[in-house]
């Protein structure tokens, strides 16, 4: 393991403004229908033992550009949020090589938790106009929706399924230092 | 005491549908009561428009029968290799609004007789699928009455015994969904 220059220190939360929380899934095919989980929380902890990343998201509040469509992803056939609100990520290991991450971690979704890799990429830190120090991390992970109890489909008339069971997960997130 | 309310999707009087719904009350567990849905034929087409602050009475009061049970079960005929209209129209009133809808998250259950060799095995097929679309906790399996006309006791039980352990088990199954507590 490597760590950046100059080293992260310290507790870092997520500017939620700044920051973003997506999915994405292979609709009708041909194209990619995306969806957003806009009240999430993210901590990044440079600690002794390297980095830890932690992430909790209230599922309720998930939104995509068709009401029918967000209601449906909320209900038992996909998240079922009445029951599992919270969506959660806590890291095993956080791998940082230049401005490259890797983050392995539990997901827990609809109840269920699985092992997810996420990889993407983490910039800074930088310092706003406000004295503030911020991080950059952008990453994604690829998961099978049906690994967390979501095997909801239906047919197209010209054959294949409606909706494809891989997801892509995928978190914009700034991160601000927090004061020691 | 759990509250199980029965909706017929046929509306005539004598219907196996509602005859089926009736032999369930029979068949409930100890603890559940069956209350048999009255007014589903004056419910209007629904209308975006009406569904305001103030819908029509019948929604109101169909609205109010599902959210004041603890799981709603169906009992569907089948035409036309689908759920009838009516039921279909009392279903998309009862899914809005959307996330706060009386269907939202209830548990549910469907069953349907009909007078053919099936049992309404598609309709009730649709209708979990309309349900679950809807956001209600649509148990998985169904009882399918075939040849309804002579699928019942003059007393009105269910005349196969298969049939009967069928309906428990699904009841069983429905009351316990209701049971679960939502997450905190």
């Amino acid at each position: 393991m490597s760590t950046l220059a100059p080293p992260v220190t310290g507790t870092w939360t997520t500017d939620t403004v700044h920051s973003t929380v997506e999915f994405a899934a292979r609709h009708m095919v041909v194209s990619t229908f995306r969806g957003r989980l806009p009240a999430f929380q993210a901590v990044l902890r440079a600690g002794d033992d390297g980095l830890t990343l932690t992430g909790e998201g209230d599922a309720r509040t998930i939104v995509t550009e068709d009401e029918n469509l967000t209601a449906h992803l909320q209900a038992p056939d996909f998240l079922d949020t009445q029951r599992h609100p919270t969506i959660r990520f806590a890291s095993r290991s956080v791998r940082v090589d230049g401005e490259e991450v890797t983050v392995e971690g539990d997901l827990t979704m609809r109840g269920v938790t699985r092992p997810v890799e996420f990889r993407g990429e983490l910039r800074g830190p930088a310092e706003d106009p406000y004295g503030n120090v911020r991080l950059g991390l952008e990453m994604s992970a690829r998961v099978d929706r049906g690994d967390f109890g979501m095997n909801w489909n239906a047919p197209l008339p010209g054959g294949g399924l409606v909706l494809g069971t891989a997801v892509t997960l995928s978190a914009h997130l700034e991160l601000v230092r927090q004061a020691l | 005491m759990a509250r199980v309310l029965a909706v017929s999707g046929s509306l005539r009087r004598g219907s196996h549908n509602t005859r089926l719904l009736e032999a369930a009350s029979a068949l409930a567990p100890q603890g559940v009561e069956v209350v048999l849905l009255e007014g589903l034929r004056d419910v209007p087409p629904y209308d975006e428009d009406l569904d305001g602050d103030l819908p029509p009475a019948a929604v109101r009061a169909l609205r109010a029968a599902v959210e004041g049970a603890d799981a709603v079960l169906f009992a569907t005929p089948e035409y036309n290799a689908s759920v009838p209209g009516q039921l279909k129209n009392a279903i998309d009133w009862l899914s809005r609004p959307r996330l706060t809808s009386a269907l939202w998250g209830r548990p549910a259950a469907v069953v349907g007789a009909s007078t053919g060799r099936f049992g309404a095995i598609w309709a009730q097929e649709e209708l979990r699928k309309i349900l679950r679309t809807a956001g209600a906790r649509a148990v998985d399996g169904g009882v399918a009455v075939a040849a309804a006309g002579g699928a019942f006791t003059p007393d009105g039980r269910l005349a196969d015994h298969a049939h009967a352990e069928e309906m428990r088990a699904l009841l069983g199954r429905l009351v316990a969904e209701a049971r679960v507590p939502a997450a905190a």
